[in-house]
């Protein structure tokens, strides 16, 4: 009886936040319409004014299928000529020639996989250990500040981004960290070669400080969802902390960790200007991560508006439309894992 | 894994050390993160800071070459550019929001329209700028500020459509069959009770939408295209500020990296503020614990 009231004093109870774009809240349990409640709606004399309103509010909540459905007609009506010309090679051809009007995507899905998944390695470790840290170590009075700056991350637009990488983290990769990187690890031929500074290790890095917001907030909610029960359970085996954490919480929420990080990834491969400012824009597979790339984004934001002929633009189109399928891939299964997970949460204490 | 909790001595120092190198790893990677955060705001404030001045904000670029110039044009540019998008946007998200919590509860239809306004909410702008333009720039055959508008204002939508739909169903059900029970219309009781009751969460969802489509620059390249001139017409491009961020940041010239810099300032205050706006109107009083 007693524990139930102490429970949320000795953990910490889930604290509240402002909901970051994107991020799935757990969701309080609908109330129940009462018969009382359907009682009064069937009757009444204003049950043409109801019901045009009830239709109304339908109609915007379809357009948002209206919307979606429009976006992926347009994008493959536009990409017509592209498809039709090329068909499936488009996408496993190294060629991107606009003088000759040959054109293939592989080098830019390259550049897009290659910098998500550096960005990937690089940011979904801290991320996780940010949300460990603020839901089950850190003192109260650090853990509004602290999830309000990491908040503050996600609110910072991508051109600012791009701005500090090209006048910060450029210089500082070209100076310090890619001379050394080369020195330790060059023997791997993943840091080989000219030294620009720009390229798909600082697009990678760039994308990694980007999606950071997302995944530790996501992995806080899911982390935050895991009933106390559990904590407690692990803790009476006389467990230390971390074992808690790993045993308790962390193996219970990894679903929802992985969907997290697939959300993640899902920005990581639609991000543009940040990416566009710092990849080095040359259509080019190399085996090292510090030359140039090109990815899928960085390519359409950067030619779109000089493709002169058709083709050009329908080939661009295309890989918007590519872009398009993968992240509503990425996403929608990055949801259902995050859905999974949360459904079956209690609602979180005020 | 019995076998591995032994209570040797050894054993027992060993996971302390192991608790120990975890919370210290924790604390690192929060240290690590925030560090970059910080990083960034003392550089912006520090270049930003240092080049913004009264002109930066009345007076329209000035050619290659000269000094000085401002951004007056792609701040007026962006201001239009919000409020066509809110317009657009606002309406359609809120009515949405209202219909997936006051109609749609647990049926099909309304689960598959929260689905969709995910995913909807992961497509790149980029994306959703060549589907704008496809849409609306070919036909006419030029670019506009309205195109742009209209991308912006599609990116609003999902954002508000989650929120208000979360902030409307904590309203307790009783202050619907109050109303209900007075013999107001269904219609008036969604609109003045329970959207007003929820209004301040509404208002947060709207605030965040905004401040991330404030920064969009993707979907602007080619809808509004920019203009380095003084335009206020909805038909024509228009400035806006992030684009000019954008082509400054990427122009060899020092002077125009400076004006760039300024504008991120600039611009990260307008977002920095109504964030932190929405996050004192969360934390408190009638949403506490909401969100």
């Amino acid at each position: 009886m007693n524990l139930k009231i102490q429970e949320p004093k000795e953990l910490g109870s889930p604290e509240t936040m402002a909901p970051v774009d994107g991020v799935v809240s757990v969701a309080t349990p609908p109330p129940q319409t009462s018969e009382i409640r359907k009682y009064l709606l069937g009757r009444g004399s204003s049950s043409v004014a109801d019901s045009g309103f009830r239709w109304l509010m339908l109609l915007c909540a379809v357009s948002i299928f209206g919307i979606v459905a429009l976006i992926a007609t347009e994008l493959i009506l536009r990409s017509n000529l592209s498809i039709n010309k090329f068909g499936l090679a488009f996408f496993f051809k190294q060629a991107w020639d606009p003088v000759n009007g040959d054109y293939g995507a592989l080098p830019f899905i390259f550049g897009t996989l290659v910098s998500s998944i550096v960005a990937l390695i690089i940011a979904v470790p801290l991320a996780v250990g940010v949300a460990v840290f603020l839901t089950e170590m850190c003192p109260k009075v650090l853990r509004g500040p602290l999830s309000f700056l990491t908040e503050l991350l996600a609110a910072i637009p991508s051109v600012v981004y791009g701005l500090w990488a090209v006048f910060v983290l450029v210089p500082l990769l070209r100076e310090d960290i890619n001379p050394f990187l080369m020195k330790t690890l060059g023997w791997t031929g993943l840091f080989a070669g000219p030294n620009f500074g720009l390229g798909l290790l600082a697009a990678g890095v760039i994308l990694a400080i980007m999606i950071l917001p997302i995944i530790s907030s996501l992995t806080r909610e899911v982390m935050t969802a895991v009933p106390h029960t559990q904590r407690e359970a692990v803790l009476a085996l006389g467990a230390t902390r971390w074992e808690m954490i790993r045993m308790g919480v962390l193996r219970n929420a990894r679903i929802g960790i992985v969907g997290a990080v697939i959300l993640g990834l899902g920005r990581a491969l639609g991000e543009t200007m940040a990416v566009t400012m710092v990849i080095g824009s040359r259509p080019e597979i190399s085996h090292s991560l510090l030359a140039l790339g090109h990815s899928m984004a960085s390519v359409i934001a950067n030619e779109f508006s000089e493709a002169s002929d058709d083709l050009y633009r329908s080939a661009l189109i295309e890989i918007g439309l590519a872009l398009f399928i993968v992240t509503i891939i990425v996403n929608a299964f990055a949801r259902l894992l995050v859905w999974a997970v949360t459904r079956g949460a209690p609602a979180r204490a005020s | 894994m019995a076998s591995q909790y032994k209570t040797s001595a050894a054993n027992r120092i060993w996971r302390t050390t192991a608790n120990h190198l975890a919370s210290g790893l924790a604390i690192l990677s929060t240290i690590l993160v925030i560090a970059p955060l910080v990083a960034i705001f003392i550089y912006l404030l520090y270049k930003g800071a240092s080049s913004l001045n009264l002109a930066f904000f009345t007076q329209i670029p000035k050619p290659v070459g000269e000094n000085g110039g401002g951004m007056a044009n792609a701040i007026v540019g962006s201001g239009i550019l919000l409020i066509i998008s809110s317009l657009l946007g606002v309406p359609i998200g809120i009515a949405a929001g209202i219909f997936l919590a006051e109609f749609g509860r647990g049926t099909r239809l309304a689960n598959m329209v929260r689905f969709t306004a995910d995913v909807l909410n992961g497509v790149p702008s980029i994306v959703m700028g060549i589907a704008v333009y496809s849409l609306i720039v070919l036909p006419q055959k030029h670019f506009s500020a309205l195109a742009g508008g209209v991308a912006l204002g599609i990116m609003m939508i999902p954002t508000i459509t989650r929120t208000t739909e979360e902030m409307l169903l904590m309203v307790p059900n009783a202050v619907r069959e109050a109303a209900l029970g007075l013999g107001v219309p269904n219609w008036r009781s969604v609109l003045s009770i329970t959207l007003r009751t929820a209004s301040p969460g509404v208002i947060t969802g709207c605030m965040l939408a905004f401040a991330r489509i404030a920064g969009e620059t993707a979907p602007l390249i080619f809808t509004v295209l920019g203009n380095q001139f003084w335009s206020v017409n909805l038909d024509q491009p228009i400035a806006a500020l992030p684009l000019q961020i954008y082509v400054y940041a990427i122009s060899p010239y020092d002077e125009w990296h400076r004006l760039a810099w300024a504008g991120a300032l600039v611009l990260i205050v307008l977002i920095v503020v109504s964030v932190s706006l929405v996050r004192y109107v969360t934390t408190r009083g009638v949403l506490k614990g909401a969100s």
